[in-house]
């Protein structure tokens, strides 16, 4: 039976109802006469605590709630991919067309167009024994995917005693049904997941493929795996953003999930307006047929913010479960956890840090749990993965706040953006000394067989070079640069040529928003190679001041947007030409030392 | 909101405190209802419900709570949120905090009433800004472009030109091309009388009054008040953006004082705070300012918000620059010792940023070397910051040649192209012609961030 109570209370996106006696722990409730969507989140006696979805302006005591009997959950089935959804799964376009350019309250709309026919091709037959998870057939959702109609993950082992032919069929259609000790049970090609719980697998591996991002800091320096964890935390204005859009668009995988998560509506808007015109470079086809977008925008009600996150994972744990790699990059949790936040202070719980609920920690550890690489339920066998990446906005871009340090406690690569470099307009302002990737042998391998086995001793000597130069750095910084040594010089001269050239990597130039994994390699290996051959000729006895004026630096430094992905091999014949300038300088001092 | 008891007065004032009134014994009221107040000499003031049980509701005064008493005090439920009369006649008209005609004037006679806390724009109805605006300023033009439906702060602190240079940008700011005039909206939030009258001055001078209207909250006003403030103008810059169609310049200042309210009204509630003392939900609450900017597919008008604040001791870490840095598209950060040097715009390039620039600019929109050049002039003027930096401790003599070039394109930078008068509107090819005098003092090999195509075009120096 369905609890109805009435409202007695009202702070904001907090409401109280009593008369909630039989109403259960996240079940989903209307609230008031609009209707409008809550969640329980805290029960007390008859008394149900509920975060509402959209705004209260206007409720008031006395007015009616309703239990609906469900959890909040998603609807999972083809339609999913190109949509933007709000934190809630309601389509924002449909939305729009219901209530204009301003987002209106109660209004209702379904996930996905049920009207919509797809063509459907059996994977089973009638007597196939199935498990939760199984698959049951195949539509083309986009051309870039290739849909699987799974069972619920929950559904209990049966035999098909009815299965639906080849043919177009709306979603609500029963493609299956299947039979257990005299249970029937329908099944069509769509189902819902609640978004809070997990979707279940059958086991989970270590992540060793790297998700290739197309940005050089990140591949060859600090990589992130397919089902791995990431986070890029970074004050204003340096680039956390940016770096998640990259990723997006340019990540080797098959399904991006992109959560805005109470940022700007203008950054929303900027993904729906690039993606469909953005062609994936493997498939040739708009980025859009592979991303599902869910907007909660800083201006939307807070409490969706807290389920946003929620709803995008649950969403890429479904594509997971088709074998699929899925990204999901969620901007910002730390607008999320501010969301946690504000409801604990309205319930009036006792804060921890910074008035942040003692709960914070274990929320996000859940949350970067829903990543990894794992073999998927049912059959036929598959595996997939879903990587997250998250965002994160320490205030005053201080890197002690609780959200930063518990979150680097959940994840595997760190992306430390730092405010100075993003003054100077090193983009991306990720910081290579304090950043890491707890992957790097782990993807060793996938570089050794797929591009070079060179990869892994190229990465450890230029980083090397950035090291010392971090050291030397102090002294330079005390006594000026001509206290140094030539041979100490020269690791300055090349790491900022390294910073330049490699570290440093414009998002919004046509060539250097993406870099192949082949083009990186060759990249840093002239950068090695340079400072091989640098180092030999002052050790012949050339002069630094010679070395700075060879012509060759500035391809180098420029070869990132001057040479495209397509035509690399002019890397090589740029190494050519290196080395000659090197060989004429070393005659020179020849004939320098014969005079 | 149909079924609340409107008019019904209620006596029962159980407990006032700051800024606050505790009402008892109430039968109907709802979260964020409009609420009008008789004080025991008649006076009115205005409030609005911030949390509401049986029988009991929490209701925020306006005018703040000095001479309401416990007795004699009466409170009627509007039975309906805060509303702004809006039309056209609201331009060239000057109000108070709460949109009360302070001009001497009638009231408006109204077109619409709307709900002063706006929506949400759906970001999938948003028009995404590409329109560049020139404000004739070179700073802002060649490298913190400013564009159509973009919300761009000025970050400042005591004593500095914020309020000369948004004055500035009102009087100047042009969309190239076309002949829109932009229509300002004007927020003064607890600013000091002086500072109204200049802006106020400055519109009436340049003839943009007309197209103006003005909410003033001024230093004496009441505190309390200034919540409202930025809420009534964007309410209608909104209007005039989206259902005039007009191009509206909304400049909001200061957002410290309105974040000052804020925290008021929440230690009065007795909230966990955030950090130093503000709530938590600070950026959630600045967001809902911030956000009512941009553009609408389908519809002609825009806001471009320019809101001003100033940085309590020049630090950018506190909470309200931070949180406002997070929300709007980049910032214009002014730097002391530029001023104290007695440059005009003292803008610290190397703080600031617009986020938006990138789509406002380049080929088709403005010239193709617009963003490389923008780019460069960063890295070579960062560079010549940390020269500078080294030859305090190194004396010249321990620089390079290079480090030496540096030194004199930084000094050229702030002299030459950073400084400009006040009233001296600079075409953006004489923005970008300086930028290029400025770069060319550098070797061709450091402009590395300019491809070579562009560099056999503008460059004018030696190897
Ligand atoms: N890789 C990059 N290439 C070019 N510009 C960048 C890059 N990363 C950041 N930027 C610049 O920095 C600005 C701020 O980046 P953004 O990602 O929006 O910051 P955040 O999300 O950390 O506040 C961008 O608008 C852009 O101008
Ligand atoms: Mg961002």
């Amino acid at each position: 039976m369905e609890a109805k109570g009435k409202i007695v209370w009202v702070s904001g996106p907090a409401v109280k109802a009593d008369g909630m006696s039989s109403v259960k722990m996240y079940e989903t409730v209307e609230v008031g006469s609009t209707k409008l969507i809550g969640e329980v989140i805290r029960l007390a006696g008859d008394i149900a605590f509920i975060q509402v979805y959209e705004s209260t302006s206007g409720l008031r005591p006395g007015e009616p709630v309703r239990g609906t009997g469900q959890p909040l959950s998603v609807l999972l089935g083809p339609g999913v991919i190109g949509k933007i959804y709000d934190g809630i799964q309601r389509p924002l376009d449909e939305i729009a067309q219901k209530s204009g350019s301003f987002i209106g309250r109660g209004v209702a709309t379904t996930p996905v167009d049920m009207k919509k026919k797809y063509k459907f091709s059996p994977a089973v037959k009638v007597g196939d024994e199935i498990v939760g998870g199984s698959v049951l057939g195949f539509v083309e959702e986009t051309p870039l995917l290739t849909h699987s109609i799974l069972a619920p993950p929950d559904h209990p082992r049966g035999k098909i005693i009815d299965a639906a032919k080849e043919n177009t069929y709306e979603i609500g259609q029963v493609v299956a049904t299947t039979e257990n000790n005299g249970n029937r049970l329908e099944l069509k090609m769509f189902h819902k997941w609640p978004v809070r719980k997990p979707r279940p697998y059958a086991e989970r591996f270590d992540p060793s493929v790297p998700l290739i991002t197309g940005q050089r800091i990140i591949d060859t320096y600090f990589p992130i795996a397919k089902g791995g964890t990431g986070a890029i935390p970074g004050g204003f204005g340096t680039g956390k953003t940016v770096t998640l859009h990259q990723i997006a668009k340019w990540a080797d995988s098959k399904v991006v999930v992109y959560i805005g998560c109470g940022e700007r509506g203008n950054e929303m808007t900027e993904v729906l307006v690039e993606f469909p015109h953005l062609i994936d470079p493997r498939s040739g086809r708009p980025l859009m047929e592979r991303t599902v977008l869910v907007a909660n925008t800083s201006n939307m009600p807070v409490a969706a913010r807290e389920a946003s996150i929620y709803t995008g994972v649950t969403i890429a744990e479904y594509y997971r479960d088709m074998g699929f790699d899925v990204v999901l990059v969620a901007d910002s949790t730390s607008r999320w956890a501010e969301a946690l936040r504000e409801m604990s202070g309205r319930l009036e719980e006792m804060p921890a840090e910074e008035g942040y609920p003692s709960y914070l920690a274990s929320r996000l550890a859940e949350f970067y749990e829903r990543a990894g690489r794992v073999r998927a339920l049912g059959s036929p066998e598959r595996s997939g993965s879903v990587t997250i990446v998250g965002a994160v906005s320490p205030s005053g871009a201080d890197f002690t706040e609780p959200v930063t340090t518990h979150t680097i406690r959940f994840i595997k690569t760190f992306w430390a953006l730092d405010t100075r470099l993003a003054y100077s307009r090193h983009y991306p302002s990720i910081n290579w000394m304090q950043s890491y990737s707890g992957y790097l042998e782990d993807v060793s391998k996938w570089w050794k067989q797929n591009v070079n086995a060179e990869w892994y001793g190229l990465r450890a000597e230029s980083y090397n070079i950035l090291q010392r130069e971090d050291t030397l750095k102090e002294i330079v910084r005390l006594l000026g640069p001509e206290a140094l040594p030539d041979e100490e010089k020269l690791v300055l001269e090349v790491a900022r040529m390294i910073k330049i050239g490699i570290l440093q990597q414009n998002s919004f130039d046509k060539v250097d928003t993406y870099c192949s994994p082949q083009k990186q390699l060759k990249q840093v290996r002239l950068m090695v190679q340079f400072y091989k051959n640098s180092q030999k000729a002052l050790r012949d006895g050339v002069s630094l001041v010679d070395i700075r004026a060879m012509p060759i630096i500035t391809s180098l430094l420029k070869a990132k947007f001057e040479v495209t992905d397509e035509e690399v091999s002019k890397l090589d014949t740029m190494e050519q030409e290196m080395n000659d300038q090197f060989s004429k300088l070393g005659q020179r001092e020849e004939v320098k030392v014969l005079v | 909101m149909s079924e609340t008891a409107a008019g019904i007065e209620y006596t029962k004032v159980a407990e006032i405190k700051g800024p606050l009134m505790i009402i008892d014994g109430i039968t109907r009221a709802s979260f964020d209802e409009l609420v009008e107040i008789e004080t025991p000499n008649k006076e009115r003031r205005l409030g609005r419900v911030l949390e509401v049980g049986f029988g009991k509701a929490v209701v925020q005064v306006f005018e703040g709570t000095t001479g309401l008493a416990i007795t004699g005090t009466k409170a009627k439920f509007l039975g309906k949120t805060m509303q702004l009369p809006v039309s056209q006649e609201l331009l060239g008209r000057v109000f108070d905090g709460l949109g009360r005609p302070n001009d001497g004037l009638p009231v408006p006679v109204a077109d619409k009433f709307l709900d002063v806390s706006g929506e949400p724009m759906n970001p999938e109805r948003r028009e995404y800004p590409t329109s560049f605006i020139q404000t004739g300023v070179s700073v802002i033009d060649g490298m913190l472009t400013l564009v159509r439906g973009q919300k761009l702060p000025i970050f400042s602190g005591s004593g500095m030109p914020h309020n000369i240079l948004a004055a500035q940008i009102a009087r100047q700011a042009a969309v190239v091309g076309t002949k829109e005039d932009f229509a300002v909206v004007f927020a003064a939030i607890g600013v000091q009388y002086s500072d109204a009258q200049y802006f106020k001055r400055s519109l009436e001078e340049s003839g943009a009054l007309r197209r103006s209207v003005l909410f003033l909250n001024l230093a004496d006003d009441p505190a309390i008040e200034r919540i409202i403030t930025p809420r009534v103008a964007l309410t209608v810059a909104e209007y005039l953006a989206f259902e005039l169609g007009m191009h509206v310049l909304a400049i909001l200042t200061d957002m410290t004082n309105y974040a000052e309210a804020l925290r008021e009204i929440s230690a009065a509630r007795e909230e966990v705070p955030g950090r130093k003392g503000y709530p938590g939900y600070l950026y959630t609450d600045l967001a809902n300012n911030y956000e009512r900017a941009g553009r609408v597919k389908g519809k002609n008008g825009s806001v471009t918000q320019v809101p001003i604040l100033s940085m309590p001791a020049d630090d950018i870490t506190h909470p309200i620059p931070d949180l406002t840095g997070y929300i709007t598209e980049g910032q214009i950060v002014l730097g002391r010792d530029l001023f104290r040097k007695g440059i005009y715009p003292p803008v610290n390039v190397l703080m600031s940023l617009s986020r938006l620039m990138k789509d406002g600019v380049g080929e088709g929109k403005t010239r193709e070397d617009h963003m490389e050049v923008g780019n460069q002039l960063y890295d070579a003027y960062s560079r010549a910051q940390e020269v500078r930096a080294l030859a305090e401790i190194v004396g010249k003599a321990g620089l390079t040649g290079v480090d030496l070039k540096y030194l004199d394109a930084g000094d050229m930078f702030e002299d030459h192209f950073l400084r400009q008068g006040n009233d001296e509107n600079r075409t953006l090819e004489e923005t970008l012609g300086r930028a290029w005098e400025v770069l060319s003092t550098l070797p061709e090999g450091e402009l590395t961030k300019i491809k070579d195509k562009n560099l056999r075009q503008h460059y004018k120096g030696s190897k």
